[in-house]
């Protein structure tokens, strides 16, 4: 999957979750929950998202490398 | 007949604008049936009919803000008679004194509504056209005249002193210069500040706290999630919301609602959830009856109700109809929580953050995963020794992972 392709994903699935915030004005290397204030709900819902766009299945134990918006397109990119 | 009115969408609500009817005269509806969509500071709320029947009239058009209890709609349930609805969220906003709702009332775009629909006010043409400039409910006003009827004199009265009673002695709002994309937060400050304002009033509130080990059923919930797709994986916070509807079926005294000096015990569980909202705020809609349903159930209710929550797609009775609440700041590194109770509620349970502690047990030191589970209760309600118990249950069933389910 290309670069372009995950991070369209991503967008979409934070407009239903964070719906007022400006996705587009995060830093790349930003931390993403603490950026967005998701909480454990929210990115739980993030990941089903992501699920449902992409046929990713995300295992908890990776988790850990998700944390930065770019942290997530190379997980992604790499993944499917 | 019946009327259908503006409900009262939680103890923080004064107003909401009508922006749509999903139903039309003729009609037929069933309780549950979504019949209107309301603009509230909480987002837009899609609002339940109660009873089975076919719509009447619809008395107002869309566009109009109102006051809650404003009669919106007339709804032919086969009686001949119109009855003044009586809903338990209806008997709330009518206990809270009339002058509370006044300063709402006045707010430019409001819009009186037609006052013959209004049985029992009398009032004469000029008090009626006097009420509709100045924005006040011809039902707040004591009426001079022949039976009791509202003159002129009356309203003008009833305004100055709805003037006089704008601002509450207990919290000053600061008026600055808003944009129109800060209203919603802004008004929702406001309702959250009345709402708790008359909480820390009125409720006597006593505060329990204990320490959890949550290592078995963090343990178990690892395991069960590692089963699991991302779809169907299970958070913390369902299993402490499943535990605690089982504690109140032992201590039900903490599930209901404090109405005219005494306890109501609910025999439904509908768990308020506290979300808070980025652009401010805080909305608590109920998961509903939290005892009735499985692990998978809760989790798939909270999901969505978080994402409609955030989106500003509620229905009317998850406002309404939470029965205790549960606050979790768990996620954001608080350890301890005491807060305050949501009126008309007698109880809310806080939950921090896990982190490891020292754990001694059988005299023997070890280190734990730990959470810190308070419970913020109202005493006029139950005691200590109740609220005592009710913890003590709570840590039982979480640690009773044979039974998860």
């Amino acid at each position: 999957m290309s670069d372009d392709i995950a991070r369209r994903a991503i967008i979409k699935v934070l407009g239903n979750i964070a719906p007022e915030a400006e996705v587009d004005k995060i830093e790349p290397n930003e931390n993403l929950r603490e950026a967005l204030d998701l909480d454990s709900v929210d990115f739980l819902n993030f990941l089903v998202g992501l699920h449902d766009e992409l046929g990713v299945e995300i295992p908890e134990s990776d988790y850990g490398r998700l944390n930065t918006l770019s942290d997530i397109i190379n997980y992604l990119t790499t993944k499917v | 007949m019946y009327e259908f009115r503006m409900p009262s969408l939680g103890a923080d609500m004064k107003a909401a604008k009508l922006v749509e009817w999903k139903v039309k005269p003729g009609d037929k509806v069933n309780r549950g049936d979504i019949i209107a969509e309301l603009e509230t500071e909480k987002g837009d709320i899609d609002v339940e009919v109660f009873e089975d029947g076919v719509v009447d009239q619809l008395l107002v058009d869309p566009g109009n803000k109102l006051p809650v209890g404003t009669v919106l709609a007339i709804i032919n349930n086969g009686g001949e008679e119109i009855i003044h609805e009586v809903k338990p969220a209806m008997k709330k906003v009518e206990e809270e004194p009339v002058r509370k709702e006044r300063p709402e009332i006045s707010r430019p775009g409001y819009r009186e509504q037609p006052v013959e629909k209004e049985h029992r006010v009398r009032a004469s043409p000029l008090a009626k056209k006097v009420a509709a400039d100045l924005g006040i409910d011809l039902k707040t006003v004591k009426g001079s005249g022949p039976n009791g009827a509202i003159e002129k004199a009356d309203v003008v009265k009833a305004a100055e002193e709805s003037k006089k009673e704008k601002i509450p002695k207990e919290v000053v709002f600061p008026e600055p210069e808003r944009k129109a994309t800060e209203e919603r937060p802004f008004g929702m400050r406001q309702a959250i500040a009345a709402a708790m304002s008359r909480s820390n009033r009125e409720i006597p509130h006593y505060y329990l706290q204990t320490e959890i080990d949550m290592s078995k059923p963090l343990k178990w919930l690892e395991t069960e999630n590692q089963k699991r797709g991302v779809k169907e994986r299970l958070l913390p916070s369902v299993i402490l919301m499943k535990a605690v509807a089982k504690a109140l079926n032992d201590v039900p005294e903490l599930n209901g609602y404090w109405q005219n000096d005494q306890l109501e015990i609910k025999d439904a569980t509908h768990i308020g959830f506290a979300i808070s909202l980025r652009q401010g705020g805080l909305i608590a809609p109920a998961l509903h009856h939290v005892d009735m349903k499985n692990l998978d159930e809760l989790m798939h209710d909270m999901l969505d109700l978080t994402m409609r929550t955030r989106s500003g797609k509620l229905r009317s009775s998850e406002l309404t109809d939470g029965t205790i609440t549960v606050t979790n700041l768990g996620d954001r590194g608080v350890e301890t929580v005491y807060g305050v109770i949501y009126p008309p509620q007698v109880a809310l349970i806080g939950f921090g953050k896990v982190t490891e502690r020292p754990w001694a047990e059988n005299g023997m030191l070890d280190v734990r995963r730990v959470l810190t589970a308070t419970l913020s209760a109202d005493h006029r309600a139950t005691d200590g020794h109740r609220g005592a118990l009710f913890l003590e249950a709570l840590n039982r069933y979480l640690q009773d992972t044979e039974n998860y389910e």
